[in-house]
């Protein structure tokens, strides 16, 4: 037993997920979920709430216990074993520092539990990595909420986990704070190597920061993959709608010349590459990210070439932020597009509500999903709180 | 002159008053508070202070002269100092029995009762319903010679055939006990319900075992509760007498009350020891208070 116990805290490797299963009741949170977290890797688990991917993470630090399936670092079945018996730790949502002890002994908590000799200085030279090295002797009650959120991670990391978990570990700060907080927690993951599982409903920070990213819906993963793949071609509207915006408009199948696919809708056709398309019966929807289409006053020349045109349509909305502007454009038979673009003229934008426009972008940068009922899935997210 | 004089003051005490009308509300309303604090308290107890200072008339037992006499604090502190080590002493065991029995019924009742947690907590409650005394006397059924406990004790051998639990400090220490254990499980169950589960959890998580993680987060988390429940039950054991006279002996589980309701009631010219003892009561009992929450207050904890 003790040889065990042994084993489950010295486990080393990848972070292994075996089709794993969780039902409460009759609710399924996780559905038959398998994965491979590289050692050292940066992960984040995206998802909108109740997704299943708190869970999922709860799942890897022993705090529920599967009904299906395995966790695994390594070679070494953590199934069944206790959270503390674990090589993981975890960053939790509200940070749950314990308010009766200093930031110096909570951080030290975890060492002294391992019967570490050092464990004040091991607690010193993690506060150190947050930078907080002057609030040792404070209590989390007399902190900000970023200060705090750092005493957490180093709290955590002091114990050097095999797996370090992070469950929405931004989620209560500002914006501004929240974006340091970003490249800090990168800074800290490449200077210590861990292997970090970051669970998040903000595709931002998602992408910002993880290797790789998997995005959940409804307990099964959607696809999973660097940031820029996810984004450039997503498999399924869901993907498409949950990380960041799509222009997505039913289409049908028109058969293949080469290496390109032809799609039409509304008399249009429109051709998309063939490593792009990831459907080609049934219902499809051709996507295209706004920031990839532009915005024209006069129809563009760009028939028979590779540029895809749309339009006459009309403007419905405007929105200058700074670095781009945002139109909406209705174009009929298409729907309602979203265009970004980026605000590299001299001149000033003299697009206004109501103008004709058209709409073009590279027929290289389009993609086919699945189209359908699943069209809208994934969308309005953004105001979506945190569970 | 004078009359326009007072006129002036008159009018300008109005205008105060209406500016200030606001700020007076909350004084109007503690009033009738103050009042009955002044009435019932603060005048009883200087009444009280002045009557520990009194001396007897010699040769007129029961009549008395106003005077300093600090002799009756060092009669009654050198004459009954037993009791008052009796007094604290039941009530320090009480207090320990009340905490050991008191913790788990508020953990279970906090943690582990789910849809349970009602029906406890009017248990727990349930016996206010019914008057102190009564229950204190039912007591003595339970702990009778022929009662149910000990005639089990003797059947196991564990208790002499003519050993008794009344009449002994064991019924008034039980009787103590029972009688202040809601004052100790409420307070402990309000800080304990209260706590954040996630800090349970993330002492598992951080390498701490079920019982490592109680010592270190869930027990310091519920101070504030035992601080509370071990107050409440130690400060009215130290000053009851009902236990000692209903459950116990009339010589060797007399407690301080007893003595003062003895002194005030049925010894003749015992007022003035009455009301210095009690005066020596409550200042020993401020005294470990302030001793027991400087070293285990928890005031810096949110």
């Amino acid at each position: 037993m003790a040889g065990n116990a042994d084993a489950l805290k010295n486990a080393q490797g990848d972070l292994r997920i075996e089709s794993v299963t969780k039902r409460f009741g009759d609710f399924v949170a996780v559905d038959d979920l398998s994965l491979v977290v590289p050692r050292g890797s940066f992960f984040a688990l995206l998802g909108p709430s109740g997704c299943g991917k708190t869970t999922m993470l709860r799942m890897i630090a022993g705090l529920e216990q599967p009904t299906l399936g395995r966790v695994l670092i390594g070679e070494t079945d953590l199934t069944g074993s206790r959270p503390y018996e674990r090589p993981v730790n975890t960053v939790f949502q509200s940070y749950a520092l314990f308010p009766h002890l200093t930031i110096r002994d909570n951080v030290a908590f975890g060492p002294k539990r391992r019967k570490a000799a050092d464990a004040e200085k091991q607690a010193d030279e993690a506060l150190a990595l947050v930078q907080l090295s002057h609030l040792a002797a404070r209590k989390p009650a007399q902190l900000s909420g970023g200060q705090q959120q750092r005493v957490a991670v180093a709290r955590a990391i002091v114990n050097r986990p095999e797996v370090l978990l992070l469950d929405e570990p931004l989620g209560a700060l500002d914006l501004k704070l929240r974006r340091q907080m970003q490249i800090e927690l990168k800074r800290i993951q490449s200077e210590v190597g861990l292997t970090f599982v970051h669970v998040t409903h903000d595709q931002e920070e998602a992408m910002t920061m993880a290797d790789t990213v998997a995005v959940m819906n409804e307990g099964r993963i959607e696809q999973m993959g660097p940031p820029e793949i996810l984004y450039d071609l997503p498999r399924t509207p869901f993907v498409a709608n949950f990380l960041g915006q799509t222009n997505l408009i039913p289409v049908t199948y028109g058969g293949r010349d080469g290496d390109w696919q032809r799609v039409s809708a509304s008399g249009r056709t429109f051709q998309v590459a063939a490593a792009r398309t990831n459907e080609t019966s049934g219902a499809l929807a051709l996507g295209v990210r706004p920031e990839k289409v532009r915005i024209h006053e006069t129809e563009p020349d760009g028939r028979g070439g590779l540029t895809s045109v749309i339009g006459p349509g009309t403007v419905a909305d405007v929105s200058f932020t700074g670095v781009s502007t945002q139109y909406l454009v209705d174009v009929p038979g298409f729907g309602r597009w979203g265009v970004f673009e980026q605000n590299l003229d001299v001149e000033r934008i003299d697009t206004r509500v109501g103008d004709t426009a058209w709409l073009s972008w590279d027929a290289g940068h389009s993609f086919v999903v699945t189209g359908g009922e699943e069209l809208h899935a994934g969308m309005e997210t953004i105001d979506e709180a945190a569970p | 002159m004078s009359v326009m004089a007072h006129a002036t003051a008159a009018q300008s005490g109005a205008g105060e008053a209406t500016a200030k009308r606001g700020g007076w509300t909350p004084y109007w309303l503690l009033l009738p508070g103050l009042l009955w604090l002044v009435v019932f308290f603060i005048v009883p107890t200087v009444q009280l202070f002045t009557v520990s200072l009194q001396s007897q008339f010699p040769d007129y037992p029961g009549y008395y002269y106003r005077d300093v006499n600090v002799g009756n604090y060092a009669t009654a502190f050198s004459q009954f100092l037993g009791h008052f080590g009796r007094s604290l002493f039941f009530a320090g065991l009480a207090t320990i029995f009340g905490f050991l029995l008191g913790y788990p019924l508020a953990y279970a009742m906090a943690f582990k009762a789910g849809k349970w947690r009602n029906v406890m907590m009017i248990c727990v409650i349930a016996p206010f319903f019914t008057s102190f005394i009564l229950r204190t006397i039912a007591w003595r059924q339970i702990l009778a010679d022929e009662g149910p406990v000990v005639s089990t004790l003797k059947f196991l051998h564990v208790m002499p055939e003519n050993g008794r639990i009344t009449e002994t400090a064991i019924a008034v220490v039980a009787g103590l006990t029972y009688n202040f254990l809601p004052f100790m499980v409420l307070p402990i169950y309000a800080s304990l319900e209260r706590a954040d589960p996630r800090l349970i959890e993330a002492g598992g998580d951080l390498y701490a075992n079920g019982f490592t993680t109680f010592r270190t987060v869930t027990l310091p988390l519920s101070m504030p509760g035992v601080l509370a429940g071990t107050l409440l039950t130690f400060i009215p054991a130290a000053g009851d007498y009902v236990n000692a006279e209903l459950l116990g002996s009339d010589i060797s589980t007399k407690m301080v009350g007893n003595v003062i309701e003895s002194q005030f009631f049925k010894v003749p010219g015992g007022f003035p020891t009455a009301a210095s003892l009690s005066f020596t009561l409550m200042a020993l009992i401020l005294v470990l208070v302030m001793v027991y929450v400087r070293r285990f207050g928890t005031e810096e904890l949110v």
